[in-house]
Parts: structure tokens; sequence; C-alpha cells
């Protein structure tokens, strides 16, 4: 049975976060509880965590600190149990050291990094549409295979210190990290619970880990 | 590169499609979520769906059928028709719309499009615009459509760009139903000023159509019903076609 919570901390739109995963189980006969949830104890008994994260990185940053022992919770989770993690949009940009959106902010800093604004000299920004993911090699598993199209709505991208940290990549002016992950921790800064069934088998390989 | 997005667009009116697919295959056409469900299998990027019901109670109905639909579909969902205020944003986002689109609100109180953009974020946040040509300006109309106002096309989308809008939703009411092509011509006088994307609507009858509005147009996504809804021309097709043309698109 597997157990998976998707942080509540008041960002917007986890309900289709939600619904992709219950909807990955059912069509893979996968035992799964999904929740939605902040409360600690269901974060320690979680075989799976899910942090979504929309809108801008401080604002995020602050939900996840205005619940008491929150991060300490997920940092036991992820760093010290080593169970599957994975962050999605903002959600995967918190992995990261530090963000320059709006000033300078700390994140978790799981994986080396910076989240830095992407160039929108020439191109429209927000980056929003689909877009191709196309993996890279890397000593750590990837949730891809192949290249896919995902649904993207961002700014700003994570700049990874270590190139070994990037699972794929996508081109929006520059190439950018669109996978990041270091052993049980993965980040994906697009959509998969918007992205057809390109993404929501990304949602399968992950319940997978 | 990002891609050119096919958008399905259904008209709902008190929680059932009334210009919708007609096809054998579908147990109930009148079903949104099965409609949806049908586009978004058969590769739309996105869906739309425009609330053409006339009071206010059957509103909240669409909240509801927004939140079935997000239980069946993984695409992005645009929500517009008679929204008017912030309270009605938050609850069809809540609900598990991903934008919502804004007409007539927006024109009576400009406002709504900086307060509902600054608080759920640009990218939720599509101004949709009905323009008719009179000469040679295109003016706005709102209401559906029915009401002239004496806003420049070209002004207004300006202006609700500053404003914070994330997109903007442009119908020809002079191609509307006519299916003679997009109007290419305002399209690209948008296009030239646009730093947002622009979907493009009203007009579509044929496969180069589609092409016509993003080479012609400069569209970031075509918006698209009757030739759906008909079986004239399928998604795939449509995409099929673009993807021989050298578009960037998601097949």
């Amino acid at each position: 049975m597997k157990k998976i919570t998707i942080v509540d901390y008041g960002s917007g739109n986890i309900l289709s976060a939600q619904k992709s995963f219950i909807k990955v189980a059912r069509d893979n006969n996968f035992e799964a509880d999904v929740t939605i949830s902040k409360n600690l104890s269901d974060i320690k008994k979680s075989s799976h965590i899910v942090l979504p994260g929309q809108g801008a990185f401080n604002t995020c940053m602050d939900g996840l600190k205005k619940t008491h022992g929150l991060i300490d919770e997920l940092y036991e989770f992820a760093l010290i149990k080593k169970k599957p993690f994975l962050g999605i949009c903002v959600g995967m940009q918190m992995l990261a050291k530090i963000s320059e959106e709006n000033g300078i902010h700390e994140g978790l800093g799981w994986i080396d990094g910076i989240i830095k604004r992407l160039p929108g000299d020439s191109l429209k920004l927000p980056h929003m549409g689909w877009n191709e993911a196309v993996p890279r090699n890397s000593t750590h598993n990837n949730l891809i295979s192949t290249k896919n199209d995902y649904y993207f709505v961002h700014s700003y991208y994570f700049d990874c210190a270590d190139n070994d940290n990037i699972l794929a990549e996508t081109k929006y002016g520059k190439n950018f990290a669109s996978i990041v992950g270091k052993e049980n921790i993965y980040g994906v800064q697009f959509h998969p619970e918007k992205s057809s069934s390109q993404g929501l088998n990304l949602l399968k390989e992950f319940i997978k880990v | 590169m990002v891609k050119i997005r096919i958008i399905p667009c259904l008209d709902v009116k008190n929680g059932r499609v009334v210009k919708g697919i007609n096809f054998v295959n579908l147990i109930d056409a009148g079903d949104p979520v099965e409609q949806a469900k049908h586009y978004s299998d058969n590769g739309a990027d996105e869906i739309c769906f425009l609330d053409i019901s006339a009071s206010l109670e059957n509103r909240d109905t669409m909240v509801k059928v927004v939140e079935k639909t997000a239980n069946e579909v993984f695409i992005p969902l645009t929500v517009g028709g008679g929204i008017s205020s912030v309270e009605n944003i938050h609850a069809l986002l809540k609900a598990g719309a991903d934008k919502i689109s804004i007409n007539s609100a927006a024109i009576k109180d400009p406002v709504i499009v900086k307060r509902s953009s600054e608080y759920f974020g640009n990218q939720c946040i599509v101004v949709a615009v009905d323009a008719k040509k009179h000469f040679n300006d295109w003016y706005v109309y709102s209401h559906g459509g029915t009401k002239k106002t004496e806003l420049l096309a070209l002004n207004w989308i300006e202006k609700v760009q500053e404003l914070g809008a994330g997109e903007i939703l442009l119908t020809s009411m002079d191609k509307d139903g006519t299916k003679s092509g997009f109007d290419n011509e305002l399209l690209n006088k948008v296009s030239e000023f646009l730093k947002i994307p622009l979907i493009a609507s009203g007009g579509v009858g044929t496969l180069n159509h589609f092409y016509e509005g993003v080479v012609k147009g400069k569209a970031d996504a075509l918006l698209a019903a009757s030739v759906f809804h008909f079986n004239e021309l399928s998604i795939k097709e449509v995409k099929s076609f673009l993807k021989e043309k050298k578009i960037n698109i998601r097949v």
C-alpha cells in the first residue's frame, strides 16, 4: 500500500495533483492512498511526498514555514529516511539553495543551485504551454526515458550547480533543467498533472520509485 | 521551443454542452466532462468551457462541472463566460480550472484584471476580447458581442496587458461563423506589440486556416468550436497537417 501525501501549505490548485495521482493509481492497479495534508503525522507515515507550488517563490517558502515543524519533517523524510520526494513547479524550485525571484530568498537547499529568471528579451514570459523535455545522462535515476512534451508555466528556472542533477532539459531561449534529481529527490519544472498521458506516466514512474 | 496550442471550445449552458460534438460514440453528448475527455484523448492541448447560462444560480453549476472535469481531464482547462468578480474566479480555480477568461467584467471595471492577476498570478487570467471592424478600426464589443463599446481593440488589448492579463483570447466577430479563416490582419496587428500569448478565435473552417493563423496571424494558440464539434476536422488531422508544414506542435 502506497501512501502518497501532497503537502498542503496554501499553494493553489493542489486538487489537480491529488486527482492525477488517484487516476494513475486506479489505471495501474496500484493500491494507494492519496491525501492532501500538512499534518506531521501524515508526512511521517507517507511512502511518497509531493510538494506542489504555484505563485511566487518567497510566498511558497513562507507558506511552508508557517506550519511549525513541517520543513523539519520533510527533511527527515527526504534526506534522512531517503524516501521518494517530488517537487512540482515552484515545489521543484524550492529544492534549490537560493531564488532570485523578487529579491534573494533562501530555499530548502536539498539540490545545489540557484533559481534564475529566464531570458525574456525576445521571448514571451511566462514560458507557457507545451514543450519538450529531453532526458540526459546522469548517475541518478531518471523519471523519463525518452523525450516527451509537458505543460509548462513559469518565468524562473533551476540553474543546477552540478550537471549530474539535471535529469532532463528543455529549450526556451536557452536550455534549462526541466527535471532535476538527486538520489530519492526529484523536481519537475512542468506540471505532470496537466500534461495528459505523458504527465501521468511520469507520476506512475515516481510511484514506482 | 514552446509549441502552438490547439484548443477546442465548448459552450456550456446550465451544466450541459449546447454546442458540442455530435459523435455517436459518446454516451451522453451533453455531458461536458465526456466531451472534454474526448478532446483530451484526441490530442487537444487545452480545453475551454464557455458558460452561456443566463442566470447566476446556474453559474454554480459550472463550478460542479469544473470539479468533475478535473477528475477526468489532465490538460489545462480555461473557463469563461459571465465571470464578474474575484470571488467567481476563486471558486472556479479552486474547483480545478487553470485559467479564467474575463470579458465584459473587465470592460465594466478594468481593475478586476489587475486585482485578479496580482492575487492568482498572471498566468491564470485570460482576457477575452470580441472585436469587430468599422471602417479602418476594430472596436470592442461586450456582453457576448451584443453591445458595441467605444474602446478600440488594439488600445484595449494593450491596456489589459499592462494591467496584468496573462493571455489574450481574441475573437473576430466579422469572421466568427463564416468559416473563411481567422482575421489574420487583426491578429497580426496585435501580435506586433503583444508580449503575452495570443489565442486566435473565430472563422476557422479548413486545415489551411489553422496554418495561416500561425504564420500570418502569428497566434500562439488556435481556438475552434464547430469544425471540431461537427467532426469536419479532427484535432489529430489539424495537428498532423501543421506538423507536415513544419509548425512546432505536439502530436
